[in-house]
């Protein structure tokens, strides 16, 4: 046949080569772009038809992909030896958002410096607090000592506490998290392992003291939303109604009542799985679901590959933080965790967070440095 | 470098990795049992519950039906009045939206307390609050600019009932008022899911049922907001029915006109259908106040008005009826012979029981020589009916005088109304508990004793003497007309005649008690004066020094109609301590029946409305006008 010769090109474009000729790994790419598509779909829909907020969210993740691209090309000792820099450039800037920072509702979370567009210094950490960790356990043996993994703590906790001070709960625990998994993926003991659970559970008390009103109404009404159906309770009750309103396919693409008649707060961030839920029903979240096993699953397979300790606990860990966030976001709106702010990645309205995440991606695929090793790297 | 310490530190982070992933999928098979559970097994549960958020059921309420005088003009409305509420979900800060509401309208504390009270009793979710009842247009305006500052302000008009001539008609017309929960509980919630008011006293509350309207229903989509986004079945109210009364609101202003500053009451009937014409009670007050939300503070302050401005005296005043009654009990003399036309006594200005010293005394003080029934009417002479009292017997006097309508209400469309007494041997073993005195009888001849007499129940007699012995009863509405009248067998039709003979001569007689006022008449009045001794003050009431004497004053009373051949009016009228009957009660009579048959020339002239709402505005300046 005439189309078999043309197929051939096809056969000759092998992903691997690729991959290792740009950095980009085909594969991901694919699904991220997959993914990011499906979450515009949705935004459609959950933004009451905004064009406009498509148009931006279509941009940042545009913009997203370019840096992802940029950083995959990115060579792996320049990344490791900018890493604490990095970390420390962050940090200033987390103290500059605690002095001049601007945000709304009462937390206090953007920088607006002259000349660049705003953005959440937080983001940039998100980043920079798991390279960091990463950096600093395989300047040393593996698996960490005891002195080695207390002044991990300290460069974890550092940031953590100024995030949590803006305050932004979700975020600082996802971050603390994300420090948490490379000391984790570093091999650290199950013993002291154990004994690091041991602590934060004693530690609760003590954090639970220091939490906002708001933030224990919060977790309170996760054990009974009934407690306050139209205070803290409402945002669980109508995200649970229109997940479960939905059924098997759903009540159809933009004709989610609990969505569209604004029953469901943050429906265009925070909630917007409960708008795919209501309109797509258990097959639409399925679908999503799947998108997300393939994404992380290719991660863990990049992560086994990846060259150095460095990039195997940076991968991981950005992984690992991935999975946290879908976790976190699809138990607090189907109820099982505590509303705490914790976009969807990729799906959820909101710049930043899309940017960051991509890069995120790009730093995984950086670390596979094949196309270098071909070249003549060390 | 790593490449030397390479190997057993990848294994460890790989199988850490592994660990992780393991935990991963454990996770995600949580989440996903979740799903299942919420969108598959409980999946009909939730979509009643989105449904319930969707759907609501918007009851639309009728609109009242008016209430028209006889001559069609409108006596009760429905304005659009704009309110103030907050649905207290939809704020962020509450106490800061009602400061910034305050810097805009006035709130008085009356309203703020009010508004903090019902904000924390039960209601529905997202149920607006009332903030103020009634804002101007000006206000209105002021706040409606930055309306869109503050998502919890709703401002709506509502139709809300007021009263052009809210002082001269409230007695009647009574009022609407907030439905209680209590009265929710006895009436159809379904009937008033619609409708905040219902008629609490008067022609309102007589016929709340034709008055109201069916309720209609809209079934909508909203919003979280409690937006409507859409319509998705509606059914339209249907308007209450309008009411039209005998009321003439130019009678009506005449009346409070002439009473001026006095206390008392008048009834005007139509002696052709018992309509009520007129119903007045001074002093009044506006009914408005009611239907605008008057706080508990106004109300006790209308309350401990000493002039009882609130108090119905022409249905719940209960005045002794002294000579006003001497044509009827006439009559009922004549029925069983205890007196008639040629019976004669020699009056020596008092009566004695055979047998005992008491002297019950004439007003005059010498006597009026020799008289006859005329002559007793005309003069008004009091030792005449002392006697005839006597040869009549209370039982025979209480079941003649009972076919007139005294010690019963009248019924029909009147709301609120007393009784009155009409003694007899039986009414005061049952209320008394105590036998029945031979001197009791005596003074019931003169209508005092423990006769007492609402002034719509002197009105209904007198219309029943108007009426030549046919009794009618006394009704607001033209739907109750009913021109047969229930004879009344009493006496012979020439009795009748005569005994209105003898009422003209009151006025037109030489000597007649209200002779006074019959200077120039262009047509014959028939009527009786009256004059009653003010017996005491009750324990609980207490007046001040000057107030005292002013309060022992007699009452002075009057009843008649005109024209005496084919009546078109009748009246009672109660001045409280106003005096002698035939010096202050007769000259205002005269004044009422020449406004009527003169200047309206019996209702066929329109009434002037510049000067009816003249004498609203008037009352409304009087120092016990009734109002705030």
């Amino acid at each position: 046949m005439l189309a078999a010769s043309d197929l051939g090109q096809f056969d000759s474009f092998r992903p691997k080569r690729f991959a290792q000729r740009f950095g980009l790994d085909p594969f991901l790419a694919v699904l991220l772009l997959v993914t990011g598509g499906f979450g515009l779909v949705i935004l459609y829909s959950a933004s009451g038809h905004s064009n406009q907020m498509v148009l931006r969210q279509g941009i940042h993740f545009i913009l997203g992909l370019t840096a992802m691209g940029l950083v995959s090309t990115c060579r792996r000792d320049t990344i490791i030896k900018l890493t604490p820099f990095l970390y420390v450039f962050a940090t200033l800037m987390l103290l500059l958002v605690l002095l001049i920072g601007v945000g709304a509702k009462g937390a206090q979370r953007w920088l607006d410096l002259p000349g660049i567009p705003q953005f959440q210094p937080s983001e940039l950490m998100k980043i920079a607090l798991p390279a960091m960790i990463s950096w600093w356990l395989t300047r040393n043996p593996i698996p960490p000592t005891v002195i080695h993994l207390l002044i991990a703590a300290v460069l974890i906790a550092l940031p953590v506490g100024l995030i949590a001070r803006q305050p932004d709960l979700g975020t600082s625990i996802i971050i603390a998290g994300s420090g948490f998994f490379v000391i984790f993926l570093a091999g650290i003991s199950w013993r002291l392992l154990g004994l690091l659970l041991a602590t934060g559970l004693a530690s609760l008390p003590v954090l639970w003291s220091v939490m906002h009103d708001y933030q224990r109404t919060r977790v309170m009404t996760l054990f009974d939303p009934q407690s306050d159906p139209l205070g803290a309770g409402w945002n669980t009750i109508q995200a649970m109604t229109a997940l479960g309103s939905g059924g098997l396919f759903g009540k159809g693409y933009s004709l989610g009542t609990q969505a569209q008649l604004k029953f469901l707060p943050e429906s265009h961030t925070d909630f917007i799985v409960a708008v795919l839920g209501e309109e797509m029903g258990f097959f639409g979240i399925c679908m999503l679901l799947l998108l997300f096993s393939l994404i992380l699953g290719r991660c863990i397979v990049l992560t086994l590959r990846a060259e150095s300790h460095f990039g195997r606990l940076l991968s991981g860990s950005i992984t690992l933080t991935f999975f946290a966030y879908v976790f976190v976001n699809l138990g607090m709106v189907s109820g099982v965790l505590p509303v705490v702010g914790v976009p969807l990645p990729l799906i959820s309205y909101g710049g930043t967070s899309v940017v960051s995440l991509l890069v995120g991606f790009g730093l995984i695929m950086a670390m596979q440095r094949t196309n270098r090793v071909l070249s003549g790297e060390p | 470098m790593e490449l030397r310490t390479g190997v057993p530190e990848r294994r460890l982070i790989g199988q850490r990795v592994l660990i992780a992933a393991f935990c991963g999928v454990c996770l995600l098979m949580l989440l996903l049992t979740r799903l299942i559970w919420l969108q598959l097994i409980e999946h009909e549960r939730f979509v009643t519950a989105s449904e319930a958020n969707r759907l609501q059921t918007i009851p639309i309420g009728p609109a009242r039906g008016l209430i028209l005088d006889r001559n069609g003009l409108v006596l009760a409305e429905n304005t659009p009045r704009l309110r103030v509420s907050v649905v207290p979900e939809e704020s962020d800060d509450l106490e800061a939206f009602i400061d910034a509401v305050r810097e805009r309208i006035t709130l008085t504390d009356a309203e703020f307390s009010g508004f903090q009270k019902n904000l924390k009793s039960r209601r529905r979710p997202r149920d607006p609050v009332i903030l103020k009842e009634i804002i101007g247009d000006e206000e209105a305006a002021i706040l409606a600019v930055d309306a869109y500052q503050f998502p919890e302000l709703r401002l709506e008009a509502r139709p809300t009932r007021s009263y052009p001539f809210g002082r001269l008609t409230s007695h009647s017309l009574g009022y609407v008022g907030r439905l209680s929960s209590g009265e929710l509980q006895n009436i159809g919630q379904r009937r008033y899911s619609g409708t905040e008011m219902i008629g609490k006293i008067g022609v309102e509350k007589a016929y709340e049922n034709a008055l109201l309207g069916q309720v209609g229903i809209e079934r909508v989509e909203t919003s979280a907001r409690g937006q409507i986004m859409r319509s998705i079945e509606r059914q339209e109210p249907v308007p209450g029915d309008n009411i039209k009364l005998h009321l003439d609101i130019g009678l009506q202003a005449k009346l409070y006109d002439i009473l001026g500053d006095r206390r008392g009451a008048v009834v005007a009937l139509d002696p052709r259908n018992g309509g009520i014409m007129a119903l007045v009670s001074a002093p009044s007050f506006d009914a408005n106040i009611f239907t605008h939300g008057l706080s508990n503070a106004d109300y006790r302050r209308l309350e401990k008005d000493s002039s009882n401005p609130l108090f119905n005296r022409a249905l719940r005043g209960q005045y002794p009826p002294g000579s006003t009654l001497k044509p009827m009990l006439g009559m009922v003399g004549l029925h069983y012979g205890s007196v008639n036309w040629k019976t004669e006594i020699r009056d020596r200005g008092y009566f004695q029981i055979e047998g005992i010293e008491h002297k019950y005394r004439d007003w005059k003080k010498w006597g009026h020589g020799r008289v006859n029934l005329e002559k007793a009417i005309i003069e008004s002479c009091d030792t005449y009916f002392y006697e005839a009292a006597v040869r009549l017997g209370i039982d025979q006097m209480a079941e003649g005088m009972g076919l007139f309508g005294f010690g019963r209400r009248m019924g029909q469309d009147i709301v609120g109304e007393l009784p009155g007494i009409l003694p007899s041997r039986e009414w005061k073993r049952s209320a008394r508990k105590e036998a029945w005195y031979l001197g009791e009888t005596v003074i019931a001849g003169i209508g005092q004793g423990s006769w007492v007499t609402t002034p719509l129940q002197l009105a209904t007699a007198t219309m029943v003497m108007a009426r030549r012995g046919s009794f009618i009863a006394p009704h607001y509405s033209t739907r109750l007309d009913d021109d047969s009248g229930r004879r009344v067998n009493l006496a012979s039709t020439l009795d009748w005649e005569r005994m209105i003979d003898a009422m003209e001569n009151v006025f037109h007689g030489e000597r007649g008690t209200a002779r006074g006022s019959a200077k120039n008449l262009k047509y014959r009045i028939a009527g009786k004066t009256g004059t009653v001794q003010v017996v005491g003050i009750a324990q609980e009431e207490e007046y001040e020094e000057s107030e005292l004497k002013k309060r022992f004053r007699d009452h002075a009373l009057f009843i008649g109609f005109a024209p005496a051949d084919s009546p078109s009016l009748v009246i009672a009228l109660i001045l409280e301590n106003g005096g002698s009957g035939g010096s202050t009660a007769a000259p205002i009579a005269r004044k009422i029946f020449d406004y009527w048959l003169l200047d309206r020339n019996e209702g066929e002239r329109p009434p002037d409305i510049p000067y009816v709402l003249g004498v609203n505005d008037e009352l409304a300046r009087r120092p016990n006008a009734g109002g705030i």
